[in-house]
């Protein structure tokens, strides 16, 4: 039996010119007013925008090891439901994902559910430790094909491993992702350090533990050659630094989350550890120049740094709770509603920063590409007039640690077609892609 | 007022409610009138999870002159080292019965969890939480200061506020939920705050703080006070660079014999205080903390007082009103 086609009529592409979208054998096969296409399923998608499959650069998955807070399964659902057709899993597995054996399973584990690709990030160094090098290579290699290496978490603090990684991952063009946090600067950090964390006796986390590792970064990326990703990037002094490095023409890319986008470290005042997160929210004035930078195109793409953590372990004292916050079935809300809807930036934009440019970082060929005839058909349908409140028992992610419970946030996607196939219908899951 | 976990959120009224009936509760274990029986048949919970002595001994003594029954909680350490979580311990002792919960922890923010988190439903006194805050031993400090203004002008002590004194706190701000209590406090009384410490020992961000910060103690004796509030130092604090010696530190921040006697040459009074255990001969000097000048003890005896006007109001709706005949 052939596989299904899938008519998609009168679609916003882009945000702009309508069109019908003929999906066919996992690609697009036409696109223009008024396509006929005999024997396919057709959705009316009048007042929907057309974007490209979402792709997360920056995803906690937490298998293997951490099954309470989230699998590949529930972990790849939420992504399907958010509007993703690929999502990278961070390293801080249990074990870490620092060698090809671990990085195949979790290959293997997004193939067998099939509600998005499941591209696995490696670690730079051994159980993320900062002493010595993972097995690169050998991750590199893998049927896993690992190109994006990070110790999220944690920083590579120790600046001669940093060199050597950024060095050695040349071979095979990868990429290191680094979460920016210089260790001795932080130690029992609890929050973002400013006047918030003055008066709640919070210890501060400096803006300067980020700015000075970005740009120490930036420099040694320049003197070897290499290109540097900067995970969640969370202040406006990085911002400058990193517009510093462009101009400079250093290869260096930046992500920053949506919760970067919108919240801040005033949250905190009810010391509820929903909001603890690292790197921690900032201030307005920080607010304000993340969304400014992604709109100059100094902030390349939108990273969730989707972390989902079981409840206990936020249900307790703030110094004792975890730190991290569910993303991936609400980032294209957040998104419109911070940039979009703000005017900092357009529909094409948000098709560049969640899709084409996290895809391009983490060299996923066949994920970011255009809405043209003949690419694969990795792409969602977005309904931008709707609204709905967050609530977190009703998503697919284990994940209950969800900052916007109770908030209206526009937006809804209402469908997902991963290569052809929807894994999303009328705004639920539908089913796995089987390859076939 | 449902629970008190912090002095920011005190009204002027709350605060001078609470001092009044501070001010009745005083007079109580004096004299013929040993004990008060508004609190019979009511439990008490003291949930100790950080080393404390003197505060618990002082809000025991406080809720047995009310006569509460009292359950009395101590973990070293905490949730924090992976025992029984907080809402598990806290949920336990509600149901064995509690009708008020006195908090004492390590992290910033604990009390208010336990009042907001949903986990119980009972009023809650933060008696000293990580660095945020320490209400009751600022409203003994403001009883203390009121006491010693009432003394020096020759007026009451009811309804007073402290309009127009000057109170300087030294040393280590940055780590001191004292501190931070007294700021908004002594500010919400018409005190003025001079807080004085070496940069590494205040927060970073100090600017929307309504104090005046000096880093010469000096200078800030020099600008003109009428109480000092010495903070305990805790030695340990110059391995991690916060400061070079304990020397160095009592040289520039302590109240030393020198300072002291600048203070007693002056022609107005200057009260000390220092919310203990102090450190002799490193923040204070015996010379000051043994004066006629120290209100070191009777912030001691105050603390009974202000923790039994604090449970009173809480537990019981009422108002200072209660013990005063009507006007």
């Amino acid at each position: 039996m052939p596989a299904p086609t899938y008519l998609i009529r009168s679609a916003s592409v882009l945000g702009q010119e309508t069109a019908d979208i003929l999906l066919e054998d996992g690609k697009i096969a036409a696109m223009g007013p008024h396509l006929e296409a005999p024997g396919a399923q057709v959705i009316e998608a009048q007042g929907l925008i057309a974007l490209p499959g979402l792709v997360d650069l920056h995803t906690h998955l937490r298998q293997p090891g951490y099954e309470a807070s989230e699998t590949v399964e529930t972990g790849s659902q939420a992504a399907a439901l958010g509007g993703y057709t690929a999502v990278f899993a961070m390293a801080n597995s249990k074990p870490v994902a620092d060698s090809a054996a671990v990085v195949e399973q979790v290959h293997a584990l997004g193939l067998d559910s099939g509600w998005v690709k499941v591209q696995p990030i490696g670690a730079v160094t051994k159980d993320l430790a900062g002493q010595q090098l993972a097995d690169l290579g050998e991750m590199a290699a893998s049927k896993a094909q690992v190109r994006v290496f990070s110790d999220d978490g944690m920083c590579v603090w120790d600046p001669a491993i940093m060199r050597r990684a950024l060095e050695y991952v040349k071979t095979f063009d990868g990429v290191i992702a680094q979460h920016a946090q210089e260790p001795r600067l932080t130690e029992g950090a609890q929050m973002n350090e400013g006047k918030v964390s003055a008066e709640l006796g919070l210890t501060g986390w400096p803006a300067v533990a980020e700015e000075s590792i970005i740009a120490r970064d930036v420099l040694l990326a320049d003197h070897v050659g290499s290109r540097l990703h900067i995970c969640h990037l969370s202040t406006k002094g990085s911002v400058e630094i990193l517009r510093w490095a462009k101009e400079r023409g250093i290869e260096v890319t930046a992500e920053v989350t949506p919760h970067h986008l919108l919240l801040t470290d005033e949250l905190v005042r009810s010391y509820d550890p929903v909001y603890k997160v690292n790197p921690p929210l900032r201030t307005e004035e920080d607010v304000l120049a993340l969304r400014q930078a992604v709109a100059d195109g100094i902030i390349d793409i939108i990273g969730t740094d989707h972390a989902p953590h079981p409840a206990e372990s936020k249900d307790c004292e703030w110094a004792c709770a975890a730190n991290g916050m569910t993303g991936l079935e609400q980032a294209l809300s957040i998104i419109q509603m911070t940039l979009v809807e703000t005017g900092y930036i357009g529909w094409a934009d948000v098709a560049r920063i969640m899709s084409f440019k996290p895809a391009e970082i983490g060299l996923a060929s066949d994920q970011g590409r255009p809405l043209a005839v003949g690419e694969p058909a990795n792409l969602v349908l977005l309904d931008p007039t709707a609204r709905r409140t967050i609530v977190p028992a009703d998503q697919a992610t284990k994940g209950k640690n969800n900052p916007y419970r109770g908030m209206e946030v526009p937006g809804a996607v209402k469908a997902t077609f991963y290569a052809g196939h929807p894994t999303v219908l009328d705004g639920a899951l539908n089913s796995p892609r089987r390859e076939g | 007022m449902k629970h008190l976990l912090d002095t920011k959120e005190l009204s002027l009224a709350d605060a001078l409610n609470l001092l009044d009936t501070a001010d009745y509760m005083a007079g109580v274990g004096q004299g013929d009138l040993l004990k008060l029986p508004h609190l019979q048949g009511k439990t008490v919970v003291n949930l100790f999870f950080e080393d404390s002595t003197r505060t618990r001994l002082s809000f025991e003594a406080a809720e047995k002159r009310l006569s509460a029954d009292i359950i009395n909680f101590a973990a070293k350490g905490s949730s924090v080292s992976k025992g029984e979580s907080l809402k598990d311990t806290i949920q336990t002792l509600a149901a064995i019965k509690a009708d008020a919960v006195v908090i004492r922890h390590s992290a910033s923010g604990a009390p208010q969890r336990l009042a907001e988190a949903g986990w119980i439903d009972l009023p809650v006194l933060n008696a000293g939480d990580g660095t945020h805050a320490h209400p009751t031993q600022a409203l003994l400090d403001a009883m203390t200061l009121r006491q010693f203004k009432a003394q020096r002008d020759r007026v009451e002590t009811r309804g007073l506020t402290l309009e127009g004194l000057r109170v300087a706190i030294v040393g280590d701000i940055l780590h001191s939920r004292v501190a931070r209590s007294n700021l908004w406090l002594l500010n919400t009384l018409g005190a003025q705050v001079k807080l004085v410490a070496p940069p590494t020992l205040l927060p970073r961000y100090t600017d929307s703080w309504p104090a005046e910060i000096y880093h010469n103690l000096d200078e800030a004796l020099e600008s003109g006070v009428d109480a000092v509030m010495m903070l305990r130092i805790q030695k340990e604090r110059m391995q991690a660079a916060f400061f070079p010696s304990a020397e160095e530190f009592t040289r520039f921040w302590g109240l030393t014999p020198e300072r002291f006697a600048y203070l007693n040459s002056l022609n107005h009074e200057t009260a000390v205080l220092h919310p203990g255990p102090m450190n002799r001969g490193l923040e204070i000097c015996s010379q000051a903390a043994d004066s006629p000048r120290s209100w070191v003890l009777r912030q001691v005896s105050n603390g009974v007082a202000v923790r039994m006007a604090a449970l009173y109001l809480l537990m019981t709706g009422g108002s200072s009103q209660d013990f005063y005949p009507a006007a």
